[in-house]
């Protein structure tokens, strides 16, 4: 008899879930004919419910499971949630584009869908390899989504990039990764942390470091490591934009956040340094090239960037604050992102031949409920009171004021209110000029209908009332600490 | 401390004269009728030399990748019938399950028409 190691399959169900229902719509959408879209995404939607479900008992524990290579804590809890409502609304967004392009396609799903369990292994990861092939499951699934349209050239272009640049990041982490196992003889994220606290800091164990910190800035889209990010986002179908800029981002955060606080705390003097300036470029770049975009997925892009630069101010802050905003920040730009994607998806119409910020004008007078949702995600991005994003940035920037960060806040503050201009460009072209002389017809689902809604009133609800969430948030940070 | 190494070093020699073992021994007991297509370096389908733009039929690298997949499967599949009687019904439902997802895969290719070679 062999021993076999306990196995806890309750730590990882949420993903084995969607793997299951990926796996059925795989096999349902080879003998489905007509309609195959719609039964793959009530399958994954039902698939989406279940994990869900099966989710809440991890935030309760706090504790490692398949010996010691994934961890089962409320962090974990947290970003499921986070990325279950991600690829939900993704789902809801979809269906309706994927009709409206002519897409039959259930494959879609099966990677969405797959994709999603690659994050959640990514984000409950306790050790580097169990994270990097997360990171892999997740990227070669985005990899192959982005370049999914037929029918337009820039979408495959697309793919091509991510998948080139993606694959260069992907050698840079495993190059961190087997530089870090050269110096402390392990990969798993507590014995890291053992070996550095024990004082022993060779320049390779840091070069290490270093390598990893450049394959997360890649995934999070951080400045110098951003250049594939507006023309990916601009190519990709747009649910899929949507998905890449709040999924990914998120799990490449959380696994960032996990090793870089659990296993190399007691090097935070040295990366806190390279994430304060990252945080810097970050936020300036992001924020100055999104001034001058015409098309609203690259301006959009280019804004995802500058969040990502928010974002990490979060971390250069540290400490439960510092993290716990980060993850409250997280929550409420995958509301507003989901959202906003979903409204240019919908505005986009066939082909996405309407992306221009032009197309914007007069959405007011034609659809009004329409543009003011619209104007609710642009408020939010803008951090405006009292949706999400304001208390988000707020939460972000008194962090980092309390831990001396004085100048990288009045950087964030200043050009947050550059990024005012842009947003709210669009709500001008919305709302003070008129509509083009004839109008395309827009053609609304049920399902893009309840996704935005969802994405509307998550803006608005936990803007208004933010502290139950940051409580959420600051007990899930809890096991890294 | 570099007594750890001596291993790798002796994996590496045997694996040096294997390869040149075989050269070797080719070279000496082979019978030779060579010609041109013979003796072109072997490549999956297309022209070893010519211009790299042009376009190349996608099937060989295909069927290769389909062949990697099942491959792989073959190396667990190995260790675990070697202690198969030992891992018991565990061992048996794990490797059912795995194999179920690599059917469906497989069923998958099929129904797409992976596996046609026109």
């Amino acid at each position: 008899m062999i021993p076999i190691p306990a196995i806890n399959l309750g730590s990882i169900l949420p993903a084995l879930i969607l793997c299951a229902a990926g796996l059925v719509v795989l096999a349902v959408g080879l003998f489905v004919r007509r309609g195959a879209v719609t039964v793959a995404a009530l399958i994954s939607l039902v698939g989406i419910v279940l994990a869900f479900m099966t989710n809440s008992p991890l935030r309760a524990l706090n504790a490692e499971a398949f010996s010691g290579l994934v961890a089962a804590d409320s962090f974990c809890w947290f970003l499921n949630i986070l990325i279950l409502i991600a690829v939900g609304l993704t789902v809801l967004i979809s269906a309706k584009y994927l009709a409206d392009e002519g897409m039959a396609l259930p494959e879609y799903f099966v990677l969405l869908l797959f994709c999603a369990a690659g994050m959640m292994f990514m984000v409950s990861g306790n050790h580097i390899l169990v994270i990097f092939i997360g990171l892999e499951t997740l990227s070669i699934s985005v990899y192959v989504l982005a370049g999914i349209h037929p029918a337009i050239p820039r979408s495959q272009e697309s793919a091509l990039k991510y998948l080139l640049l993606g694959a260069f990041s992907s050698g840079l982490f495993l190059y961190g990764a087997a530089l870090l196992y050269g110096s402390a003889g392990s990969l798993a994220l507590p014995a890291l942390a053992k070996y550095f606290q024990a004082g022993s800091t060779s320049l390779m164990a840091k070069a290490g470091m270093g390598l990893l910190l450049i394959g997360f800035g890649f995934k999070v889209a951080a400045v110098p490591f951003h250049m594939w990010t507006p023309d990916v986002y601009e190519g990709a179908p747009t649910p899929i934009t949507a998905f890449m800029s709040v999924g990914v981002k998120a799990a490449a955060f959380a696994a960032f956040v996990r090793v870089f606080f659990d296993s190399l705390a007691a090097l935070q003097v040295n990366w806190s340094q390279i994430l304060w300036v990252l945080a810097l470029v970050t936020m300036i770049l992001g924020n100055l090239a999104a001034l001058v975009q015409d098309n609203i997925k690259r301006m959009l892009a280019y804004s995802s960037i500058a969040h990502a630069g928010y974002i990490l101010v979060g971390m250069v802050a540290g400490h439960t604050e510092g993290t716990s905003a980060l993850l409250y920040y997280l929550l409420a730009y995958t509301f507003t992102n989901m959202g906003a994607f979903g409204v240019v998806a919908l505005v986009g119409r066939k082909g996405e031949a309407n992306n221009m910020i032009d197309d914007y004008r007069g959405l007011a007078k034609l659809h009004p409920l329409l543009a003011v949702t619209m104007a609710i995600f642009l408020f939010s991005l803008a951090g405006v009171p009292p949706t999400a994003g304001f208390v988000g940035k707020f939460t972000i920037f008194s962090a980092a004021v309390k831990e001396g960060y004085v100048g990288l806040v009045i950087v964030g503050v200043l050009t947050s209110a550059i990024s005012v201009y842009y947003y709210f460009r669009v709500v001008m072209k919305m709302y003070m000029e008129a509509p083009a002389t004839e109008p395309q017809a827009l053609h609304f689902g049920p399902a893009v209908v309840v996704g935005l809604l969802i994405a509307a009133v998550g803006v608005l609800y936990i803007g208004i009332f933010p502290i139950t969430y940051l409580d959420l948030a600051a007990k899930s940070v809890m096991p890294l600490f | 401390m570099l007594n750890s190494y001596l291993p790798l070093l002796v994996i590496l020699l045997l694996s040096a004269f294997i390869g040149v073992a075989i050269l070797v021994l080719s070279a000496l007991l082979s019978r030779k009728n060579a010609s041109p297509i013979k003796l072109m370096p072997y490549e999956c389908g297309m022209d070893p030399i010519g211009n790299a733009r042009r376009r190349f039929a996608v099937r060989f690298f295909l069927i290769g990748m389909l062949f990697i997949v099942f491959d792989i499967e073959l190396i667990f599949l190995f260790p675990w019938a070697a202690i198969y009687e030992k891992l018991l019904m565990f061992g048996f439902i794990e490797m059912l399950i795995f194999v179920l997802v690599l059917l469906l895969g497989l069923i998958y290719v099929w129904k797409k028409g992976a596996l046609e070679w026109e």
